[in-house]
């Protein structure tokens, strides 16, 4: 056994984020670490790499027990760590970034050949093809999380943690990025791979270990899984049919129309479209990342402006020159996001809440502080928002409460166009059936709403019509029984020169 | 209760402070009616510290936008400036402090347009007025220190109600003032929310673009009423000395105040307490009897050991060798428990 951990507890202010938590990883497996968030996924990975120090139990590397007190001690001793938010610096070139801190020298002096050499030995057999003297940031993100492997492989070399690396990759990248970890596996690595995608896992894992409220429920071999034991396992209880085989009944009603966007376009962000949304109406918008998805959604809510076309509803034009007077038509926008333009961070889940209702009244009507209490407390109750109150600080929760509370900031506005960007990002199976739970529900009271997904399947859950956005432009749209896996696919992937369809 | 715990490290600080100075300075907290006028030490505090007072109720502001407003030093000369002016062309009170608040707000508008609509970075931004303000304030009095004697205004900087200095009276109003405006409305919330994440603020559908502009200008009132004070104080605008490095004072009150220089929360009256703390070593360095040379390096000294004292990271290591100490003392109890692990 390479890596052995026994008894693991770590206790927080208020909570045992790990309580008596075991696993073990071989040589040349890759073990999948699965849980809602806040099971202590998390915490398990930040012990294991040195960032807390646990309260009880022990660590065991190639039989001998280890307690790293930093990252830097923890990589030494042979457990590297890729985050879902690659830890590079995008500034300095790729050959900088892989040899940061063990920069060969000459005279004393940082040796540019040499370090070009060993950066790319160090990318030897991943399958990039990359100039190793241009900037990070001028590769994109899939690369850049093979570059971060690459490092921890080369300073570390026995344990590579996986931190949710798939996060923000379309699929094929996904597929070059497990075509990497399998690579490792034949040469022996042990690698934690934790993941929201339960797809990555049956493709990709050959172990799985479920932890949920800071407990082990299981290790099992994930070809003896099947998917529905596999989420019983991570809720705790059976599952309901919302999340399996989930698929909406498409019928096509005619709904009153609400608004419509007449080649609504912007120069660089999106070719003119065409939009009506009905009543009610669930829109998704499917697309590859950086095809225009959340550019569309961006100038229907103000933050970039329009340059061509306009917005109107029953009663003319509306105004959407920025997200103030697109708030003001009633419209509301969850971002992608969700750390850099969702939350603010320091302040409570309530004030989080109650901000954009606040920022409507203005600020000389406060809204009173009893009303406050009573939205929170509301919101936390019917969102299942995990948190020991109201005036916690929302930065505190994990990411998919966070998501919560900023869906609660807009439910609270009960705005009648509310546009969900990636709402599901990053959200364990629970939440997020419960979020296309809430899509339904709002709806059904006659909120209209825009979905973009990267996850066909819950596009296809939630959605009376697919808009497909392809280089920046609106391609193709499915209502009714069109809408399935294979045309949106189909529709993504046709070659560039069909028109709109 | 929740306040009183924000401010408890300044409030002890301040304790400490005092305690210290009057083991070298027995009469420091001795106050006598002298012309029906409260007269001592503390009074002199009180009034001595109303400039960085007022500057650090304005800056915490700018500070909790995640700003900073290195220009109030230029601005309590502009201001003084044009109140000696237009007091000495016979204009009256009321217009020379409507002069002054006028000059105040129009260079708190110019700092919060170049921050928030220009988007320079708000260190350089009010560099610029930093280092022209002093101009613009020569200008007005022709280079020269212009003197006045006008009881109306004299009142401001030297005057007395109910035995308290008036200069006291308008700092501890204006913070009280302000602190009210900010947290019975949703100002100070919406502050904050700026000042943690401008961009999730503004998606959310906060006007930060105004709430910066008017956070500046409210420093620039700040600044404009410190210098009117500091003007009729010496019943004299001097244009080259008068708020000389108290941007600096005024920011080290807020951070003494415990408010992060990144912005959000915030807490007017810790900052206040901050200015009280620099008021009264500047105070009490003299008091001690200390030869005059050595007062800027025992400031910095006291400076360095509250800063020290009130960072985290010190907290955190002390909260480190408590918890082992307990760990060790447990193991002593229990036999069974080995230590360390």
């Amino acid at each position: 056994m390479l890596l052995t951990i026994r008894s693991l507890t770590k206790t927080f202010p208020g909570t045992k984020a790990l309580d008596d938590v075991d696993f073990d990883l071989e040589a040349g497996e890759v073990h999948a670490l699965l849980g809602e968030n806040g099971a202590g996924k998390s915490t398990l990975i930040k012990c294991l790499t040195g960032a807390f120090a646990r309260d009880a139990g022990e660590i065991v590397l190639n039989g001998r027990q280890v307690s790293p007190r930093s990252t830097s001690e923890a990589q030494e001793l042979g457990i590297g760590t890729v985050y879902q938010e690659v830890n590079l610096l995008p500034n300095l070139t790729v050959a900088q970034n892989l040899t940061f801190g063990r920069e060969p020298t000459r005279f004393g002096l940082v040796d540019g050949r040499a370090q070009r050499r060993l950066a790319e030995e160090m990318l030897e057999g991943y399958g990039l093809d990359i100039d190793v003297t241009r900037d990070l940031s001028a590769y994109s993100v899939a690369v850049r999380q093979i570059i971060a492997i690459a490092r921890a492989v080369a300073l570390s070399g026995k344990v590579l943690i996986l931190d949710e690396p798939t996060a923000s990759l379309d699929a094929r990248e996904v597929e070059t990025l497990f075509d990497v970890v399998r690579g490792l596996r034949e040469r022996g690595l042990g690698i934690v791979f934790v993941s929201h995608f339960l797809d990555q896992v049956f493709a990709l894992t050959d172990r799985v270990t479920v932890l949920r409220n800071g407990r082990k429920v299981t290790t099992e071999r994930t070809a003896d899984l099947d998917r529905v034991r596999l989420i019983e396992h991570m809720l705790g209880h059976a599952l309901e049919d919302e999340v399996v085989g989930h698929a909406k009944v498409h019928k096509s009603v005619t709904r009153p129309e609400l608004l419509r966007f007449e080649t609504f376009g912007r120069r660089g962000h999106i070719e003119p479209f065409d939009l009506t949304v009905g009543k009610g109406e669930v829109i998704g918008l499917a697309g590859l990342l950086g095809s225009g998805r959340t550019e569309s959604a961006e100038l229907m809510f103000g933050v970039e402006r329009a340059q061509t076309g306009a917005a109107r509803d029953a009663d003319g034009p509306i105004d959407l020159g920025s997200p103030r007077a697109a708030i003001a038509a009633g419209f509301g926008f969850a971002p992608e996001e969700r750390k850099e333009d969702g939350i603010i961070a320091e302040l409570s889940i309530r004030e989080n809440i109650v901000l954009a209702l606040q920022a409507r009244s203005g600020w000389a009507r406060p809204i009173p502080r009893a009303e406050q209490l009573r939205l929170a407390n509301d919101y936390i109750q019917r969102l299942d928002i995990r948190t020991s109150g109201p005036e916690k600080a929302i930065g505190d929760l994990s990411g998919g409460n966070q998501q919560k509370v900023v869906l609660a900031r807009w439910l609270a506005m009960n705005p009648r166009f509310l546009i969900l960007d990636e709402p599901t990002r990053g959200i364990d199976v629970g939440a997020h059936a419960e979020i296309l739970r809430l899509i339904q529900q709002v709806t059904r009271d006659g909120m209209s709403i825009l979905v973009i997904s990267s996850e066909l399947d819950e596009l296809i859950a939630v959605s009376d019509r697919v808009i497909v956005v392809r280089d920046r432009r609106h391609v193709a749209e499915l209502t009714g029984a069109e809408i399935d896996t294979d045309a949106i696919v189909r529709a993504i992937a046709a070659p560039g020169r069909e028109e709109v369809a | 209760m929740t306040i009183l715990r924000r401010v408890a490290p300044q409030l002890l600080t301040l304790l400490a402070l005092v305690l210290l100075v009057t083991a070298f300075f027995p009469e420091f907290l001795r106050i006598e009616v002298v012309n029906g006028r409260l007269v001592g030490p503390v009074m002199d505090i009180l009034k001595r510290g109303a400039p960085v007072g007022l500057l650090a109720v304005g800056m915490t502001l700018v500070i909790a936008t995640r700003g900073i407003d290195l220009s109030v030093g230029a601005v309590i000369a502009i201001a003084g400036a044009v109140a000696a002016w237009a007091i000495t062309r016979d204009l009256g009170l009321a217009a020379a402090l409507a002069l002054a608040f006028a000059a105040g707000l129009a260079a708190g508008l110019w700092n919060g347009v170049l921050v928030a609509i220009v988007g320079i970075q708000p260190i350089v931004a009010t560099l610029i007025l930093m280092t022209s303000g002093r101009g613009i304030a020569q200008l007005v009095t022709e280079g020269r220190i212009l003197t006045f004697s006008h009881d109306g205004l004299a009142f401001l900087g030297s005057g007395a109600v109910l035995g308290i200095p008036v200069p006291a009276v308008l700092w501890v109003a204006t913070a009280i003032a302000v602190t009210l405006l900010l947290r019975r409305t949703a100002l100070g919330m919406l502050i904050e929310a700026v000042g943690v994440n401008r961009n999730a603020a503004a998606l959310a559908g906060v006007n930060a673009t105004v709430l910066i502009i008017a956070v500046y200008s409210a420093s620039g009132l700040c600044a404009a009423l410190a210098g009117v004070v500091a003007t009729a104080d010496i019943r004299g605008a001097d244009s080259n000395n008068a708020g000389l490095w108290m941007e600096l004072d005024a920011i080290l009150a807020v951070v003494i105040g415990g408010n992060s220089l990144l912005g959000g929360r915030f807490s007017i009256a810790a900052s206040l307490l901050g200015a009280l703390i620099i008021q009264t070593i500047d105070t009490g360095i003299l008091l001690a009897g200390f030869p005059s040379e050595y007062n800027l390096s025992i400031k910095a000294v006291i400076v360095l050991v509250i800063l020290v004292l009130q960072s985290p990271n010190l907290m955190h290591h002390w909260y480190a060798l408590r918890y082992f100490a307990m760990r060790r003392r447990e193991a002593a109890l229990d036999p069974r428990k080995e230590p360390g692990t």
